[in-house]
């Protein structure tokens, strides 16, 4: 396993992680853009985008790209979060060329009106969609009301009205500004030949040009607060809690993370116990989010909306109660060794490689070896992890519950 | 790279199949027992689950809580599940932590304590799950299309009927233990980085002095047509839709699987491209083989809005009907590779391997290796595709939907 990396003159970085003994190479452009990069007024662009990448280009048409995809026999996709847009594919390693063209031209689409109009009933449906899924719209209100004007407020899809709103001219310009050269990085790992990646990748985008294009960040302010929505279709509560944890450069993340593992993993841990095994809820876990400079620490509860508020004092009642009742080293090295073996499986295939070293590198600039990692958790120790739950229990907390009905004693419940 | 899988014949009939993978680190196994939901009386409907929930809360020298820190002590990945005919327990580990778990899932099959004090917590689990799927309009939809399609009782869900959880008794989940918690007939496939013979004295140790049980015969299901609408306040209307083709044990089986691969493998498949790509009707779309044990079914989903929800509908089985009118020999090829990918990327997972070993012996009663499959599909051609269209043709059409409201099949169907 060798970590490579080489930066092209218009800006690109090229990273790879090689691994000659692997069955399948996987390939994908990290592109620095998300729905945090995004004008309110015109929320959703860099996942309607997304869609349209996939529509063709000057020399494709969009029925010839997704023949072309299936040709190479590629598992592949494409995903939008609030900080990144991923396209990526796994081959067979005879293919990288192939793949690598294909790719790289996607990174250049043609935009044509007519298959706007259409994507953007695709979309709508993806929006509808999730409207009928569990937490029904809980998990964007509470980012908005945790973010507030913040950008990482703004949803991924976007909303029905500012996705029918999209202009095709807002998204051309926002792919020139955001799709620049110095704003992408291809990513491989797997069985890579590099030298031939970099000598392709700077022939295909030797037209590319850089646009210096940035990000505002700053650090949310959130204020303490609850809402209760309701959704008569719905059969269960579900609650949602949103408090301020740690950027993904924190080297105190790894402590959070196993702080949250043992008090709310979905085996074995404190709230698993008391909550779930118990048969009180379907869910109740514990776990974080991380993003460039700021994260979050996430409470989820899933019950019966009548045992809402008993299981939500219980809850508290179990992580407050672990400032006495200290984690112990039983439980950490449990935890430690789960999210370890969880990294070392997962680490098997590279089309999952290829995500853990393309984030870490556009997110974080840096490059972790399996081991790099697990040293990190290992590292641990039970004074950092009551450290984390003692921070997280000063910070204020946004909380969102959705359910078939308003009921006063939930309100009661998160209101004391 | 061999790797045929090896087969061992306990005496007291429980198949063990081995295939290792010594370029991973990880090894995985699926342990099948007999007990399925087509065992369940019609009155205690969610049975199985019950008991392998049970099972699992206390086993051998552990306690409910023991079981959960020592498997989460050793990084096990599991799950356990239920299907049709059998009760699954699953589990991926870095390859020296398989001992260590085998003896604990030997245990969990063969000693559970089955305590009296964990049977209600275990019942208010399934009811936590039960209604949580009300929330979840998919999964509603298909279990309703099982149901309509598969009869009593090949087509019962694996989460049971709040009557059937709420009458188990403990008296029952013994029953169920006693009679199909039993070797004859289990199968327990191994796949990863392990020495087969050292897995094979193994295995003799942890589950030679395991006795009883009868290999169950599987009835020949009947499938039948039918319409059901399910009235629900969504935003989208859910369409499952299912028709016949062959099961997994017929020697044509990768012409029908090839004849779905056409329709929904990859984004230039004909269902993708009509009614998502072309139309913009739908977000997710999808086709499915199906297998219960002699039958077989292609079962589709498509989730649009309800005023597009009769157009997906037709668009789809017009796709579907449009295969007869020839297939190119582009898409064939497409599809070849897919699939040659596909069998090439299996050997990067331990997990997918030792549930498609189980699957095989299930069905087949044999392992076939790589290269008989890839021979198979590459043998297809868009011709020999049609004719076995021709000869097994779409038939007894069974559609659910959910929704504000219902729609009808196109006529001639």
């Amino acid at each position: 396993m060798e970590f490579k990396q080489h930066r092209l003159d218009n800006g690109l970085e090229v990273i790879a992680e090689v691994n000659p003994e692997a069955f399948s190479m996987a390939i994908g452009y990290f592109v620095k853009t998300g729905s945090r990069d995004e004008k309110p007024e015109s929320a959703g662009v860099s996942h309607f985008l997304e869609h349209m990448m996939f529509k063709g280009t000057k020399r494709r048409t969009a029925e010839q790209v997704n023949q072309r995809l299936d040709e190479l026999g590629s598992q592949s996709n494409a995903y939008t979060s609030e900080e990144q847009t991923v396209y990526y594919m796994t081959v067979l390693p005879e293919l990288q060329g192939d793949a690598v063209e294909l790719l790289s031209d996607m990174m250049r689409p043609a935009l044509r009106d007519e298959d706007f109009e259409t994507e953007r009933n695709v979309i709508l449906e993806e929006i509808a969609m999730y409207d009928d899924q569990p937490p029904y719209g809980a998990m964007e209100k509470l980012m908005e009301e945790y973010f507030v004007e913040h950008p990482l407020a703004l949803r991924v899809l976007g909303t029905q009205d500012t996705v029918k709103d999209l202009k095709t001219s807002e998204m051309r310009q926002y792919h020139e500004e955001r799709y620049a050269s110095d704003n992408l990085c291809l990513v491989a790992a797997g069985n890579v030949d590099f030298d031939r990646l970099i000598e392709q990748a700077s022939k295909l985008t030797a037209s590319w040009r850089p646009a210096g294009a940035g990000r505002v960040l700053n650090k949310p302010v959130p204020k303490s607060s609850f809402l209760q929505m309701v959704h008569e279709p719905a059969t269960q509560q579900y609650t949602l809690q949103y408090a301020n944890g740690l950027a993904r450069t924190d080297p105190l993340k790894y402590p959070t993370r196993v702080m949250a593992a043992v008090l709310g993993d979905d085996s074995g841990s404190r709230l698993f116990w008391e909550l779930v095994d118990t048969g009180a809820a379907e869910a109740a876990a514990l776990f974080t989010h991380e993003y460039q400079e700021c994260g979050l620490i996430c409470v989820y509860l899933s019950c019966a909306p009548e045992q809402t508020a008993e299981n939500w004092e219980r809850l508290q009642k179990v992580v407050r109660g672990a400032i006495d009742e200290k984690m112990n080293e039983k439980e950490r090295e449990q935890a430690i060794n789960k999210i370890c073996s969880g990294i070392a499986l997962s680490s098997e295939r590279p089309g999952n490689r290829l995500f853990t070293v393309g984030n870490a590198w556009t997110l974080r600039n840096q490059y972790e070896t399996v081991a790099d990692v697990v040293k990190q958790y290992r590292a641990v120790t039970l004074d950092q992890m009551q450290q984390a739950l003692e921070f997280w229990l000063k910070q204020p907390a946004v909380t969102v519950s959705v359910g078939p009905s308003y009921r006063k004693e939930i309100d009661q419940a998160f209101r004391s | 790279m061999h790797n045929k899988t090896q087969i061992e014949h306990l005496p007291n009939g429980m198949t063990l199949l081995g295939e290792p993978m010594p370029w991973l680190q990880s090894t995985s196994f699926s342990l099948l027992l007999q007990s399925g939901t087509s065992r369940e009386s019609e009155r205690l409907s969610g049975l199985s689950g019950i008991v392998l929930e049970m099972s699992q809360r206390g086993a051998g020298k552990r306690n409910s809580r023991e079981i959960v820190d020592d498997l989460d002590f050793h990084g096990v990945d599991r799950s356990s599940s239920v299907s049709t005919f059998h009760s699954i327990f699953s589990a991926a580990m870095l390859s020296n932590a398989l001992e260590p778990t085998l003896e604990i899932y030997a245990d969990i099959v063969q000693r559970p304590h089955l305590p009296d004090d964990e049977l209600d917590d275990t019942k208010q689990v399934a009811l936590q799950e039960l209604h949580a799927l009300e929330d979840d309009p998919v999964h509603r939809c298909l279990r309703e299309l099982k149901h309509l399609r598969y009869s009593d009782p090949f087509g019962r869900s694996a989460y049971g009927t709040e009557e059937g959880i709420e009458s188990t008794t403990l008296q029952d989940v013994q029953a169920t233990v006693e009679s199909f918690y039993r070797p004859n007939g289990a199968i327990l496939a191994v796949a990863g980085n392990f020495d087969w013979d050292s897995l094979r004295k193994l295995v003799s140790k942890l589950f030679g002095k395991w006795e009883g049980g009868e290999k169950i015969t599987i009835p020949q299901p009947v499938l039948s047509p039918g319409i059901s609408h399910i009235q629900h306040d969504s935003a989208q209307t859910h369409i499952a839709l299912a028709y016949d083709c062959v099961p997994y044990n017929h020697p044509e089986y990768y012409h029908g699987r090839g004849l779905v691969g056409i329709l929904s493998d990859g984004m230039s498949s004909r269902l993708f491209s009509e009614v998502r790509e072309k139309r913009g009707l739908v977000y997710t779309i999808s086709a499915s083989c199906h297998s219960t044990y002699n039958r077989g079914s292609v079962l589709c989903y498509a989730g649009t809005t309800s005023e597009r929800a009769q157009e997906t509908l037709e668009v789809t089985i017009q796709s579907i009907q449009n295969l007869q009118n020839g297939i190119g020999e582009e898409e064939v090829s497409r599809l070849k590779t897919r699939v040659k990918t596909a069998l090439v990327t299996e050997q990067e997972s331990s997990m997918s391997r030792s549930s498609q070993i189980a699957a095989d012996w299930f069905h087949l009663g044999r392992n076939p290796d790589r290269s008989e499959v890839a021979e198979k599909i590459q043998a297809l051609t868009g011709p020999s595709l049609v004719d076995h269209l021709q000869r097994f043709p779409p038939r007894n059409w069974t559609l659910v939907t959910l929704g504000n409201q219902p729609l009808e099949l196109p006529s001639g169907i």
